[in-house]
């Protein structure tokens, strides 16, 4: 409320002077960011900052076009499966990493078999734990082994895997890494003040053929400033040319800055009530089929959806984000908005005075208020438990709550083994544990014909869906603030592309 | 005066044993460590390592009196979030906070001496009580709002001082006054009720009686005499405000040590945040200690206490 008022009011201040840019001139953007990163080393950090570096400083083997979803040459120039589990790629040539070290088949094996070697203690161990080992063909051939069947190695290759120069990397490690980034991206790192800055400098030697256009900006300021309040007030007296994730009473006010120009992005961040409904579940009653379908007929989504979310969210209706590999609610049951129908499952399940219900949340405590006061109007005397994330997982595995207000970035993979199967394939999140959902989901995940996992996933989800094991709700949107004269465009990996971004 | 500074100086040594003490104990009382370090989506094997990795399965006496023991040797350990040695990090942020902590109390009594001598002089007019309703205010607002306030004033509207960051003397000013304010309150008491002693007692009659000017008499006798307690109250201050500078340093994005406590919490960063509070309730111990002492030998009727 506070920060709302003083934004209004530092609005009404702002109207009367307007700051020529001081970025524009010299062809900088300075962007600010909430988190520090604790490593700028891909693999040694699991924050979103860190993704943003990691497409802006280095490059991967293969690149999806956020346009189209389609996987286009980077790196590596052609690739095939040769049999299930091993894939062959062409190396491109004539690239070279920021110091000036060739890249070659000695570069992938060696960022490859560092960064899925446990004993590395790579931070994000799910992205890169498929790898059983990569090996060199000749100087611009490789072969990747995976664990096991892994379809979706295609996805993570054009993510979160991008490639170290071998003998750099092997002298200085991930701390010198750290200090002192190279990589073959767009951008490369002349300064790095751990916990306060990092500053970014136009790679004018970027690769030709590169998917990625080379930059126009010549150089990038991304400052960590933890507190929002402050980062709106940068923006209003023109000390930032960007950010992101402003809460949505902000940005709306935001919209009467006339030197500001205020968009919104759909975000990959899906948003979906879970139950934990195995035989060993909390709550006798959500174990009931109709009293999980009733609370999926008591929340009005779509009116969440438009009101608290904002501008452009988009209500799913399967517990997967759109665009991903297997995301699909064809023949998904659907539990529109009903609270009589609600009313009516619950007494026929014999709960017809309703029941106590601690529901569980971490982040958008507006939504999870809105959905306690949805089930109190159908009978359901829910109670909010808001907590932090580790403390509300905590509660979750140790079979502890009943009913849970998730959201899940997938970690902008865009394949459904990274979103759903987190929660239905039987391991740590999957409390339930129903065994032909998890068949589903792990035939999906490892089967090699796309044809096949498809089929797996909708299956998968049409089931999540009839059982009612989550409630689908929508996927969350994020406000980017910017400079009107700023030119960029919003995805939703929520990756700021810099290496496309212009003044006008 | 040496028994006094021996009793003195272990009660100060206990004072920051405890504090150690409890900072550990809610730290790990506060949750599953590893399950934050993991972070999300974690898989229950990554966690497990975790807690190997880091010695959280232990019990928590042993990891006390490990990490007490560890601490007395001079070594912090290393920062489970930033992979580096605490003491280095802390090294780095120590500055960017006492500059502040400095700069703020320089600024308080800048504030509080005039508008003591003042609200003395004039005591009982409304003089008196426009000076206490400057100093109050800086005690009734939260700083958080203040410095916003600030913000909006100096960065918004009149476009004279940046917003946040600490790269220039102008990143500085509005942080020292948002931090300095709220301690002005108390000084500029001490300084009014002081001179109000002063001025009635007999030197200062006599001064006057002297013939001298009413600015000698205030500044070069007075003064000089009721600004003694101030001096040690001022030692206290310092220690409150590297300590309170947490919510000021992530107002203005200013990388120091309460940043940095702020940060190592919400990642459940143990070593960093254990070895930031010990830093800072020994610092306060310490200024403390100097501020008895400096009483005790200013005053010797306070050496009994």
């Amino acid at each position: 409320m506070l920060g709302r008022s003083l934004t209004a009011a530092a609005l009404l201040a702002t109207l009367a002077a307007l700051p020529a840019s001081a970025a524009k001139k010299d062809n900088s953007i300075r962007f600010a960011y909430d988190q520090v990163l604790e490593n700028i080393d891909p693999y040694f950090n699991n924050v979103r900052l860190g993704v943003m570096m990691n497409h802006a400083v280095w490059d991967t083997l293969i690149y999806r076009n956020p346009e189209t979803n389609a996987y286009e040459p980077g790196l590596a120039t052609s690739w095939k499966w040769i049999d299930d589990r091993t894939l062959e790629l062409e190396l491109r040539q004539g690239v070279k990493f920021h110091n000036g070290e060739p890249f070659d088949a000695e570069d992938v094996v060696y960022t490859l078999n560092f960064a899925s070697d446990p004993a590395n203690k790579a931070t994000a161990q799910q992205n890169i734990s498929w790898v059983e080992k990569a090996e060199k063909v000749d100087q611009y051939k490789v072969r990747i082994r995976t664990k096991r069947p892994f379809p979706a190695a295609i996805e993570y290759l054009a993510g979160p895997i991008p490639m170290h120069p071998n003998e750099y990397y092997a002298k200085v490690g991930p701390k010198g890494m750290n200090e002192k980034p190279v990589g073959t991206g767009p951008y490369k790192v002349v300064q790095h003040d751990v916990g306060k800055a990092i500053r970014l400098e136009a790679n004018k030697d970027y690769w030709e053929g590169a998917p990625k256009p080379k930059p126009t900006i010549e150089k990038i300021e991304v400052r960590m400033i933890p507190d929002r309040q402050t980062q709106v007030a940068e923006m209003l007296s023109g000390g930032l040319d960007l950010i992101m994730n402003v809460p949505v009473e902000q940005a709306e006010q935001l919209k009467a800055a006339p030197h500001l120009a205020v968009n919104s992005g759909l975000t990959m961040r899906i948003v979906f009530v879970l139950f934990n409904a195995g035989e060993n579940a909390p709550h006798p009653a959500i174990k009931d089929v109709r009293v999980r379908q009733a609370i999926a007929h008591a929340i009005d989504k779509e009116t969440m959806a438009r009101q608290l979310v904002g501008e452009g969210a988009q209500v799913i209706e399967t517990i997967c984000f759109p665009t991903q590999f297997g995301c699909t609610d064809e023949g998904a049951k659907r539990y529109p908005y009903d609270p009589e129908k609600a009313k009516a499952l619950l007494a026929e399940a014999g709960y017809k005075d309703g029941f106590d219900l601690q529901f569980y949340s971490y982040r958008e405590r507006p939504q999870a208020e809105a959905m306690v006061n949805y089930l109190r109007a159908v009978g359901i005397r829910a109670n909010l438990n808001f907590m932090q994330y580790a403390a509300m997982r905590e509660q979750h595995r140790a079979n502890k709550a009943a009913a849970t207000h998730q959201t899940w970035g997938s970690f902008s993979i865009n394949d459904v083994s990274a979103g759903p199967s987190a929660y239905f394939k039987g391991i740590d999140d999957d409390m339930t544990k129903d065994p032909e959902v998890i068949a589903l989901f792990e035939k999906g995940d490892t089967s090699v014909d796309p044809e096949v996992r498809k089929e797996a996933y909708k299956r998968g989800l049409q089931l999540v869906n009839e059982r009612a094991y989550a409630v689908p709700l929508y996927a969350l949107t994020t406000y980017y603030v910017s400079d009107k004269e700023l030119e960029f465009k919003a995805y939703p990996d929520e990756l700021p592309r810099f290496w496309e971004m212009k003044w006008k | 005066m040496l028994l006094y500074t021996l009793k003195r100086l272990g009660l100060a040594l206990l004072v920051a044993a405890f504090v150690s003490v409890v900072a550990f104990m809610l730290l790990r009382l506060s949750g599953d460590a590893a399950l934050a370090i993991a972070g999300e989506g974690a898989r229950d094997e990554d966690i497990e390592l975790v807690r190997q990795t880091y010695g959280l399965d232990r019990p928590l006496i042993i990891q006390y009196v490990d990490w007490l023991l560890t601490t007395l040797s001079g070594d912090f350990g290393q920062s489970l979030y930033f992979k580096t040695d605490v003491a280095s990090l802390i090294a780095d942020k120590l500055p960017v906070t006492f500059l502040i902590g400095s700069f703020s109390l320089l600024f308080a009594l800048a504030l509080s001496v005039p508008l003591g001598v003042l609200a003395a002089v004039f005591s009982g007019t409304w003089v008196d009580r426009a000076a206490l309703a400057i100093a109050v205010a800086g005690q009734a607002l939260p700083n958080f709002f203040f410095a916003l306030v600030l913000i909006m004033l100096f960065s918004i509207t009149l476009r004279w001082l940046p917003v946040s960051g600490s790269d220039s003397w102008a990143h500085f000013v509005m942080p020292t006054i948002a931090l300095g304010y709220y301690v002005t309150p108390p000084m500029m008491r001490l300084v009014r009720a002081g001179m109000i002693e002063v001025l009635s007692s007999d030197y200062i009659r006599t001064a006057r009686a002297k013939g001298l000017s009413s600015f000698s008499v205030v500044f070069k006798h007075g003064l000089r005499n009721a600004l003694v307690p101030v001096v040690a109250l001022a030692a206290v201050q310092l220690g409150f405000l590297l300590g309170g500078s947490i919510v000021i340093e992530t107002i203005f994005a200013l990388d120091g040590l309460g940043y940095l406590a702020y940060q190592s919490i919400t990642h459940k960063d143990f070593p960093v945040t254990q070895a930031v509070l010990l830093l800072l309730s020994l610092i306060y111990v310490l200024l403390t200690l100097v501020a008895d002492l400096l009483n005790a030998f200013l005053d010797p009727r306070m050496r009994v206490a």
